[in-house]
């Protein structure tokens, strides 16, 4: 018999009587005050959020904040220079050098202050997590108030890879101190794009 | 790693020897079951959750069988290839030959605590394969050739000043630097060159679902991605009972997961990994390493249902003061000592005793397993089964008879409390194992037997009733 045979065979054996998988309809999130509960959600995870009224605000906010002598790239053709469109098919080693990376979700959870990008929305899987400095756009409409809401907006989903991020790159492991920067990103920022902002 | 043959007890001693480290110890552990308490009083259905997470858990464990199938479905569909390992050998061997047919000779891990259990990096080592474990906390006990001493906090037990030794030593940054921000920037620098010259890397699994055959790697600091994303050839190690049936029970569990761990709303990075990227080749292997025994083991297969969070750990009176090393087990504290014995009973008899049995770990845990009930379990079965140190047999045989004596009970109790009163150096003296890290109370001048019958005669039988009993309306 081969392993997998042995294995099956043993689980068969061993696996108690049926039992039900539970109601989950209970769980619903409230509706009222995304926006402003993503932003205070998000902003105690150590990540900045920014509400603006078209992308030509995140443009100049972020070149307020960053080099643009240095590489900085995104998926978002209507960003405008000086930022690059991101190659689908280049070497992901090749983005070793990048300072700022401009991505857009296709959801946000109030609750949590997570993001959600599959990789189609990434360029590549590798661009959030390589980049020195991660800026997200959210479109408030999008911000969903739990994970569940999230989950059933995603479905099945057509992605390969995708990912919730919730912050800059973290750790603790020395003493417990909050270190910001470990692998990935040392800073996250959020862009809510708001078009009823005045 | 192997700790010797000594057992948790003279691990813990040697563990206390420095007071102020070991306060250190169980203040900064106890401030994150603080933080785990306030994240979860967040969630006004915070019990529900836990509810439905263990009644999920509950399902996974009685359709595993049709579950691993589904899974195994998915991912082939999806490109995936799976292996299946029925202990760590065969798991080992099997990274090995994935790595040796493409003559790969250095590989960089995240944190998987099923690679731990089987001494994967050893394995490999041995055979010429380099590997790295990337998260920090991993990389520190790497270098200082010590196994994790906690699933989610790996080198919790160490200073920041023993931290900056290590990196002293082995990756000569200047004598002295201890600044956690200094350091972590050098291992971010160092570890950079790996994740980008390494063509393969192996990440755990905290979550596998069953109807879309992805898997869900949960981690803070983004090292899982950044080796997976990078890698031409992408591993993933995961026990069969990692399952969960649905793409929306996931939401369930990543609400519980980080709140439970360490008090965030969600971890940083929650990666879910479905289909390899162009010219990329995905490996998954479902390792049993004695999981579908404990599923045959009534009163112990609800343990399967564990998340890996730690909170058992953190607010474990015990953990806390003797660090997670003195398990000798992968997997330490609470949760550790109700699975180790599965897998070795011999091995670790001592670990379902190192516990007050005082339920806190149960009434923290995400998906409501009975730990405490578990660990007391657990002595039952080791006592029976033979495998109980021989003092704690004599121990328990002279507890029995006293207890089934009511003389010699009340005789025994009146000369431990004169030699608590009258003789104390008797007992506070370092041949009592209870002494030692304890002070010894004052003894009471009388046993609760002898002031009732001392107040019968002095009162009177009608005067005697106690002050809580009621009497009937």
């Amino acid at each position: 018999m081969s392993t997998r045979e042995s294995i099956l065979a043993a689980v068969l054996k061993n696996q108690p009587p049926a039992s039900p998988l539970p109601d989950l309809s209970f769980f619903k999130g409230n509706r009222q005050d995304l926006a402003s509960t993503y932003q205070a959600v998000f902003t105690s995870i150590g990540g900045s959020v920014f509400v603006v009224d078209n992308l030509a605000a995140v443009n100049a906010r972020l070149l307020e904040n960053f080099d643009s002598t240095k590489r900085l790239v995104t998926t978002l053709p209507d960003l405008g220079e000086p930022f690059d469109l991101l190659s689908k098919t280049a070497d992901p080693r090749t983005f070793n050098d990048v300072e700022l990376a401009v991505l857009e979700a296709q959801l946000a959870v109030a609750e949590n202050g997570a993001v959600w990008l599959p990789e189609q929305r990434m360029g590549q899987r590798i661009i959030p997590y390589i980049c020195q400095h991660l800026a997200v756009v959210v479109r408030a409409e999008t911000i969903v108030p739990t994970l569940h809401e999230a989950y059933a907006q995603i479905g099945v989903g057509d992605y390969g890879f995708g990912a919730f991020i919730g912050g800059p790159s973290k750790t603790a492991d020395i003493e417990q101190a909050l270190v910001m920067g470990a692998h990935g990103p040392i800073t996250m920022s959020v862009f809510i794009l708001d078009r009823n902002t005045d | 790693m192997e700790r010797g043959t000594k057992d948790h007890a003279a691990l813990a001693e040697a563990f206390n020897q420095d007071e102020e480290h070991v306060n250190w110890h169980d203040g900064a552990l106890w401030w994150i079951r603080q933080k785990r308490d306030m994240a979860a009083k967040n969630i006004p259905e915070w019990e529900q959750l836990r509810e439905a997470a263990s009644r999920i858990k509950s399902n996974v464990l009685s359709n595993l069988h049709d579950y691993l199938l589904q899974f195994e479905d998915n991912l082939t569909k999806n490109g995936v290839t799976v292996h299946w390992a029925a202990d760590a050998e065969e798991h080992n061997r099997i990274v090995y030959s994935i790595l040796k047919a493409r003559e790969i000779t250095q590989m960089i891990k995240s944190k998987s605590m099923l690679t731990e259990e089987c001494h994967l990096n050893e394995y490999l080592i041995e055979r010429g394969i380099d590997v790295i474990n990337s998260d920090l906390g991993e990389y520190i006990q790497q270098l200082d050739n010590e196994p994790p001493s906690h699933i989610v906090l790996p080198c919790i037990h160490k200073r920041k000043e023993e931290i900056g030794e290590i990196f002293h030593e082995h990756l000569g940054t200047e004598k002295g630097v201890s600044d956690p921000t200094t350091l972590t920037r050098f291992a971010r620098w160092h570890l950079r060159d790996a994740f980008i010259s390494r063509r393969a890397a192996l990440t755990g699994v905290n979550f596998a679902v069953a109807e879309t055959g992805e898997y869900v790697v949960c981690t803070n600091e983004g090292n899982a991605d950044m080796g997976a994303h990078l890698s031409d050839i992408q591993i993933a190690s995961m026990g069969i009972e990692k399952i969960i049936p649905k793409k929306q029970h996931l939401g369930i569990f990543l609400r519980l997961l980080a709140r439970s761990a360490t008090g965030q709303p969600i971890t940083i990075y929650s990666s879910h990994f479905k289909k390899p990227r162009a010219g990329q080749e995905m490996h998954l292997i479902l390792v049993d390493l004695g999981r579908s025994r404990q599923l045959g083991r009534p009163d112990f297969r609800d343990s399967l249902k564990c998340i890996k969070c730690g909170a058992c750990m953190n607010t474990c009176p015990v953990y806390r003061k003797s660090g997670g090393l003195s398990y000798h087990n992968t997997i330490s504290g609470p949760i550790g000592a109700i699975l180790a014995p599965n897998l070795d009973m011999k091995k670790h008899a001592d670990l379902p005793f190192a516990s007050t049995l005082c339920g806190s770990c149960s009434n923290v845990c995400p998906v409501k397993i009975n730990i405490h009930d578990q660990l007391y379990q657990w002595r039952q079965v080791i006592v029976q089964e033979g495998y109980a140190a021989n003092t704690k047999v004599l121990g328990m045989k002279a507890m029995a008879w006293t207890l089934s004596s009511p003389g010699s009970y009340s005789t025994i109790g009146r000369a431990g409390r004169w030699v608590l009163n009258n003789i104390p150096f008797a007992i506070n003296n370092k041949f009592n194992p209870w002494y030692k890290q304890r002070e010894m109370p004052d003894g009471p001048k009388e046993s609760f037997g002898e002031w009732y019958a001392k107040n019968q005669r002095e009162n009177g039988a009608e005067k005697s009733e106690l002050p809580l009993t009621r009497k009937p309306a």
